[in-house]
C-alpha cells in the first residue's frame, strides 16, 4: 500500500542521494502540496468521474534506483517500436526512468540536446529548468500531479535549437516492466523548443508482462516564438495498464501547436492536455479519438488558457464506446481579461454502441474578456440507422456496414495524424479494433 | 419474378398497407401511383427490408424465394434494388469504395471472385458514361453535399453498377428539374431489358413521359384500387386523384 508515510520515507531517501539543485527545491514544495491535497477523490470536481484511489492500494515495486536486474533489453522492446523508428530519435523510459543506453539520438547535437533532467538542472540549462520545470503545477493542483513533481528523478530534458527543422521525429516510449511485480512509474520530461524550431513528437506507452502497471507521467513543453510542434500521443495498452498522463504545453512566443491523442485500450486512463496560450497570435489544434471496449475507462481533460489576445484554438474529440467502457470529456476554455479577439472552438462527438457504455461530457467556458468568439458543442448518439440501412440495401452486410460508418466517424481525427507512417499504423489499429468482434 | 400476395404492413402500430396483390414478370415495367399517404413508400420499404415496418399478413416471393425472411443485404444480393427517395449522406465514406464494396459483396454471395482494381475501374467508367455521371461525384463522400439531382443520378449509377433483376424507383422524379429528369429516365431506359423488371413509385405522371410502363396501378389507403395501362396515368394527370378517392369512398359507404 502506498500511503503518505510510505511516500515521505521514499522522498527522504531520494532527496538524500541528490545534490542540491532547482529540482530538489521543487520536489520539496511538491511534497508539501501532496501532503495538503492528498490523492484526488470523486469529491473533487476535476475527478468526479474517475477514481484512481484503488490503484494505490496495490503493492508496487517502487525502486527509485536504476537497478540493472530489470534487464529490459533493446530486443525486448523491438516489437513495440513505432513505425519509422529507424529514422527517429528514440527516447526510452523504463519504469519512469530515462535510459540513455536504450535510447538513440540521431539528430546532431547542434540541433537537439537530450540530457538527464538532473544534469540539465546543474549545468548549462539550469536557468531554463528553473524557469519552466514545474509550471504545470500552477494549473494542476491535485495531489497526483504534485506526487510526480515531488519525485522528479531520472527524467529527461530536451531542447530543440533555434531555427532547426528537426528532420528526425522524437519518439518517446514509456515501458513499464510488470513481468514480475506490479509497477508504479512517474516519468517526467521538459521539452524546450527554441525560436523558429519545428518538431514532430510521438509518445507511446507499453507494459511488459501481465502484472498491473500504473504510470503517472508529466510532459511539459515550452514553445518559443515562431516555433511549431506536432504532438501525437498513442495509448493502446493492455487492460492491466493504468495511467495519468499529463501534457502541459506553454506557448511563450507566438507559435503553433497541433496535438492528437489516440486511446484504444487500457485500464484506467486519465489524460490532461493543457495549452497555455501565453503569446498573442498563437494557434493550437487539439484532437482526440477514443475507441473503447471491455471495462476500459478513459478521461480526457483538456484546458485551453487564453492569456494573451488574438489566439485561435480548435478542439475536436471523438469517441466510440462499446461494452461496459466509460469515458469522460471535460473541455475547459479560459479567456483571461487581456485575451481580446480570442477564437476558441470545441466539439465532442460520441457514439455509444452498447446500453452499458457511458460517456460524461462537459464543456467548461470561463470568459473574462468581452470581444471573443467561443463555441462548444457535444453530441452523444448511436449509429445512424438510415445510413446503416442504405449500406445494407446495397448488399453490404450489417457488421461491415457498421465498421464502415465507424471508420468514417474516426476519419477526421485520423486525418490529423500527419506523418503517413504513423497514420497508417493507427489506421491499422483502429481497423483491428473495429473488426475485433468478428473473431 | 415478384409475387406480392395480400400484404398487410404497419409501422409503429399503425396499419398502412391493407392487402396488396401484385405480380411482376421479367421484362415488365410497372408504375405505382397514388396520393400522399397512400402507402407507396411503405411498400418500397417493406420490399427492401426496412426493419421498422412490420408485415402482419401476406407473403412476398422473389425469384421463388420468400423475400420477407431475407436480410436487406441478402435481398440486394438476390437482385433487388431500391433507388431511395431520400438517398442518405454518409460523410467519410468514399462513393467509389462504397460501390466497390457493394459490387464485391454481391459477387461473393454468388461465389464469384472479387473484381480487381483494373476491371472495377473499367466497369465504372463504362457505367458512368451510360448514365451520364461525372467522375468528380464519385471521388466525394457518399451523397455528401450533392444536389437533389446529383443524389438521384448517383442512385441510378449504383443501379447500373449492381445490375439488379428488380429495381424499385421510389419517387426518383421528386426534386428533379426537367434536364435531370430526362437524364435519369434515359439511364433507366438503357438499363431496361427482357430479363429485368422495374417498379416505379411516383406521385406524378411526369416521369412516365420518359418511361413507358406496361402497367399502372393506383394505390389508395393501403390498397391497389385500380390497375390499367399507361392511359390510367394520363387520366390521373388530367383529373387528379380525387375521382379515385371519391369512387373508393362511395363504394365503401
Amino acid at each position: 500500500m502506498m500511503d503518505l508515510t510510505y511516500f515521505k520515507h521514499r522522498f527522504d531517501e531520494l532527496q538524500a542521494e541528490t545534490p542540491e539543485s532547482p529540482i530538489t527545491g521543487l520536489r520539496r514544495e511538491s511534497l508539501l502540496a501532496f501532503d495538503r491535497s492528498g490523492l484526488p477523490t470523486k469529491r473533487s470536481e476535476d475527478w468526479k468521474y474517475t477514481s484512481i484511489g484503488e490503484l494505490f492500494e496495490k503493492e508496487y515495486d517502487l525502486k527509485t534506483d536504476d537497478s540493472p536486474d530489470r534487464a529490459v533489453t533493446s530486443a525486448a522492446i523491438d516489437s513495440m517500436r513505432l513505425p519509422g523508428y529507424l529514422e527517429a530519435n528514440e527516447i526510452v523510459f523504463v519504469n519512469g526512468h530515462y535510459i540513455p543506453s536504450l535510447s538513440t539520438i540521431r539528430s546532431p547535437s547542434g540541433q537537439l540536446t537530450v540530457l538527464p533532467l538532473e544534469d540539465a538542472a546543474t549545468g548549462t540549462y539550469r536557468e531554463v529548468i528553473q524557469e519552466h520545470l514545474g509550471c504545470s503545477s500552477a494549473y494542476i493542483k491535485d495531489g497526483i500531479h504534485a506526487l510526480n513533481t515531488a519525485f522528479i528523478h531520472a527524467g529527461v530534458f530536451i531542447r530543440i535549437a533555434k531555427g532547426i527543422q528537426l528532420s528526425h521525429p522524437l519518439y518517446f516510449y514509456h515501458f513499464s516492466d510488470a513481468r514480475q511485480h506490479p509497477v508504479f512509474s512517474q516519468p517526467r520530461s521538459l521539452l524546450y523548443i527554441e525560436q523558429g524550431a519545428n518538431a514532430r513528437l510521438a509518445e507511446t506507452f507499453n507494459t511488459l508482462g501481465t502484472s498491473d502497471s500504473f504510470t503517472n507521467g508529466v510532459v511539459e513543453v515550452v514553445i518559443n516564438d515562431n516555433a511549431m510542434v506536432e504532438y501525437y500521443k498513442i495509448q493502446n495498452e493492455t487492460v492491466n495498464a493504468n495511467q495519468v498522463s499529463t501534457t502541459h504545453i506553454r506557448q511563450t512566443g507566438r507559435s503553433y501547436v497541433h496535438a492528437v491523442t489516440i486511446t484504444l485500450n487500457g485500464g484506467i486512463v486519465r489524460n490532461n492536455m493543457n495549452v497555455v496560450m501565453d503569446a498573442a497570435g498563437s494557434e493550437a489544434h487539439l484532437y482526440g479519438l477514443y475507441i473503447l471496449h471491455g471495462q476500459t475507462h478513459v478521461d480526457n481533460h483538456t484546458l485551453v488558457d487564453n492569456v494573451q489576445p488574438n489566439c485561435t484554438s480548435n478542439e475536436l474529440y471523438k469517441g466510440i464506446l462499446n461494452d461496459h467502457s466509460t469515458g469522460v470529456f471535460n473541455g475547459k476554455i479560459r479567456v483571461q481579461p487581456l485575451a481580446q479577439k480570442t477564437n476558441a472552438y470545441q466539439t465532442n462527438n460520441n457514439i455509444l454502441l452498447s446500453d452499458d457504455a457511458v460517456i460524461n461530457t462537459k464543456p467548461q467556458l470561463e470568459i473574462f474578456a468581452d470581444d471573443v468568439k467561443c463555441s462548444h458543442g457535444c453530441t452523444v448518439g448511436q449509429l445512424d440507422e438510415n445510413a446503416l440501412f442504405y449500406l445494407r440495401a446495397r448488399g453490404i452486410p450489417k457488421s461491415e456496414a457498421q465498421e464502415l460508418l465507424l471508420q468514417a466517424f474516426s476519419t477526421d481525427i485520423l486525418d490529423q495524424v500527419k506523418p503517413e507512417l504513423l497514420r497508417t499504423y493507427i489506421q491499422q489499429l483502429i481497423t483491428e479494433r473495429l473488426t475485433d468482434h468478428r473473431k | 419474378m415478384l409475387s406480392i400476395k395480400n400484404i398487410h404492413a404497419s409501422v409503429e402500430g399503425k396499419q398502412i398497407l391493407k392487402g396488396i396483390d401484385l405480380a411482376i414478370q421479367p421484362g415488365e415495367m410497372h408504375a405505382i401511383m397514388g396520393p400522399n399517404g397512400s402507402g407507396k413508400s411503405t411498400l418500397a420499404s417493406v420490399l427492401a427490408g426496412r426493419e421498422e415496418y412490420e408485415v402482419t399478413e401476406g407473403s412476398v416471393t422473389f425469384l421463388g424465394k420468400n423475400l420477407l425472411e431475407m436480410l436487406p443485404e441478402d435481398r440486394a444480393h438476390e437482385g433487388l434494388f431500391l433507388a431511395f427517395q431520400y438517398p442518405v449522406e454518409i460523410p467519410g465514406v468514399s462513393t467509389t469504395n462504397f460501390i466497390k464494396a457493394a459490387v464485391n459483396e454481391k459477387r461473393k454471395y454468388r461465389g464469384e471472385e472479387p473484381l480487381d482494381a483494373v476491371n472495377f475501374m473499367k466497369l465504372m467508367k463504362e457505367r458512368m458514361a451510360m448514365v451520364q455521371v461525372d467522375q468528380s461525384l464519385l471521388s466525394r463522400s457518399i451523397n455528401e453535399g450533392f444536389s437533389g439531382g446529383e443524389k438521384k443520378r448517383n442512385e441510378i449509377f449504383q443501379m447500373a453498377m449492381l445490375e439488379p433483376k428488380l429495381a424499385i424507383l421510389d419517387e426518383t422524379d421528386s426534386g428533379l428539374d426537367v434536364d435531370a429528369l430526362r437524364i435519369v429516365a434515359d439511364g433507366v431506359n438503357k438499363l431496361r431489358n427482357e430479363n429485368n423488371a422495374i417498379l416505379i413509385i411516383t406521385h406524378y405522371q411526369r416521369l412516365l413521359n420518359y418511361l413507358q410502363p406496361d402497367f399502372v396501378h393506383i394505390l389508395y389507403d393501403g390498397r391497389i384500387v385500380r390497375s390499367g395501362t399507361k392511359d390510367l396515368a394520363l387520366e390521373i394527370e388530367q383529373n387528379g386523384y380525387d375521382f379515385i378517392k371519391d369512387g373508393v369512398n362511395a363504394a365503401a359507404l
